[in-house]
């Protein structure tokens, strides 16, 4: 679904991605986990490009992300991204941010796209913050709506940047329930995460990142049960 | 009393050297300065200059102000290896732009666009208008590039990542929002345009401070025609930021509610 070759991304002379190659298949759920600095994020940016690869090729269904003629935005609609500092629009409803790009892009007529924002607010159980502004309602909520906001363009892969990071601790659980349950549907998502606990449940494919490289990757149990490299043996010592 | 008859009365024994006392004193020179042979139309019309000066001027600086700001923004936001070299030659041609209105005085250019550019104009108001909007338009060019930089740069990602486009991303969501911020600087351009407008007299346009000095060159009393002329600007500027904060009350609403 997503190919990615030989991705490097360097920001002036700080070389961040080395050489990355890497496959995630429909309906997959891949978390990336690592230290910090060691380029999970700008790795899942460079996914949709909100990041540009300094080097290297990024397909996905077929469509070469990387070549500058590509309609970038045509793919980012296929491809729903959730922010650590969730990034909804302070200056509308709730239901104007999750309506505004469906109907902007010609995705449905605006009476449609009201009807699915509430059924998908109904689901994470916000259907009566609609009218609220974003500053009006908490940390979880947010989150939970910026899912709801990715997931009205109906995508064929969410993309997850540190969900649960800026979050109060008890507010983590409602996130990773709405998480949990998307995966459970078969959503193909690619997470980055500091969520041990939810990477060991949900993911079919845990990536070990370290200074730029995927050191290590397997089924969590390989990852968190029998650990190889020395670097993610250390790392996972600190965590867990 | 006739307020004439006593004006030429207590000026007939100031002309002679006489002490009339302050009050009377004061009231000779402000007659003089505002009711005698009607001036005070004089300031009115002088007025009526400034506030058109300044309207005609405040809209070139917008216009021009956001089209610079615009394209400076649009010409730092393209993607790496995808540049437009049309754009990248508008940008040079903005960033000249701002540099020299920036870098050299008001009054300057002012002098430049009336005795050498436009030397053979007669409009002297109207070649003040431009200039003002000139200078003005390379200040809002950068207030509003300011605004829009401000900006969580997370906003403009989370509307492209939606899939929405360069324009609807800065029409929808960036704009509004840097709006609401770079408003107190904007208002502050305007009063500084509003009271800049006064400079135009160095090349002859005839605004509020040209009536003043008019009447003191007739008068040979400068006082009450200079602090009158302080005192209609500092109203005027009142007005605005009256305005000003009305307008940034109501955009604080929306958000709060």
């Amino acid at each position: 679904m997503i190919d990615v070759k030989h991705l490097c991304k360097s920001f002036d002379d700080h070389s961040v991605l080395k050489d990355i190659s890497e496959h995630i298949h429909p309906g997959e759920k891949v978390v990336i986990i690592g230290p910090s600095g060691s380029g999970k994020s700008t790795f899942l940016r460079c996914l949709n490009l909100l990041e540009n690869p300094t080097e290297g090729v990024i397909t996905f269904n077929g469509v070469e992300l990387t070549n500058p003629k590509t309609d970038i935005n045509a793919i980012r609609r296929e491809m729903g991204m959730v922010f650590q500092h969730f990034n909804l629009f302070p200056n509308m409803t709730i239901r104007k941010n999750i309506t505004l790009a469906p109907v902007r892009t010609g995705l449905m007529t605006q009476a449609e796209a009201d009807k699915t924002a509430l059924e998908l607010l109904r689901r994470v159980g916000l259907e009566d913050k609609a009218d609220a502004y974003p500053n009006q309602v908490s940390g979880g909520q947010k989150q939970r709506i910026a899912i709801v906001r990715a997931l009205a363009m109906k995508p064929k892969v969410l993309l997850f940047d540190e969900p649960t990071s800026a979050l109060d601790p008890e507010m983590v659980g409602e996130v990773l329930e709405v998480m949990k349950e998307l995966a459970n549907e078969g959503m193909t998502m690619v997470v980055v995460t500091h969520e041990m606990g939810f990477a060991r449940e949900v993911a079919t494919r845990v990536l070990f990142m370290d200074e730029g490289r995927i050191v290590e990757q397997g089924t969590p149990e390989e990852i968190f049960g029998n650990p190889q490299c020395e670097r993610l043996k250390s790392f996972l010592a600190k965590v867990l | 009393m006739n307020l004439a008859a006593s004006y030429e009365q207590w000026k007939s024994l100031m002309v002679l050297g006489e002490e009339i006392g302050f009050f009377k004193e004061f009231y000779v020179k402000f007659y003089q300065a505002f009711l005698e042979n009607n001036r005070w139309l004089q300031y009115l019309e002088g007025v009526g200059t400034t506030l058109l000066t300044t309207a005609l001027a405040l809209c070139i600086g917008i216009l021009l102000g956001v089209m610079v700001a615009m394209v400076r923004t649009a010409h730092d936001q393209q993607r790496p290896g995808n540049h437009n070299p049309l754009l990248g030659l508008v940008n040079i041609i903005c960033k000249v732009y701002v540099t020299i209105i920036r870098g050299t005085p008001m009054m300057v250019q002012l002098l430049i666009m009336g005795l050498v550019i436009f030397k053979s104009s007669r409009n002297f108001t109207a070649v003040g208008a431009l200039t003002l909007g000139i200078n003005s338009g390379a200040y809002v060019a950068e207030i509003i590039r300011g605004g829009l930089m401000s900006l969580d740069p997370g906003q403009a990602e989370a509307g492209r990542s939606l899939g929405l486009g360069y324009i609807d991303t800065m029409r929808f969501i960036v704009v509004p929002q840097a709006f609401k911020a770079i408003l107190p600087a904007l208002g502050n351009e305007f009063i500084i345009l509003l009271k800049d407008t006064s400079l135009i007299t160095v090349i002859g346009g005839k605004e509020l401070l040209h009536a003043a000095q008019g009447i003191y060159g007739r008068t040979w009393e400068a006082m009450f025609p200079l602090v009158g002329t302080a005192c209609i600007y500092l109203v005027l500027v009142l007005i605005f930021s009256w305005f000003q904060s009305k307008l940034e009350r109501r955009l604080r609403q929306s958000d709060r509610r």
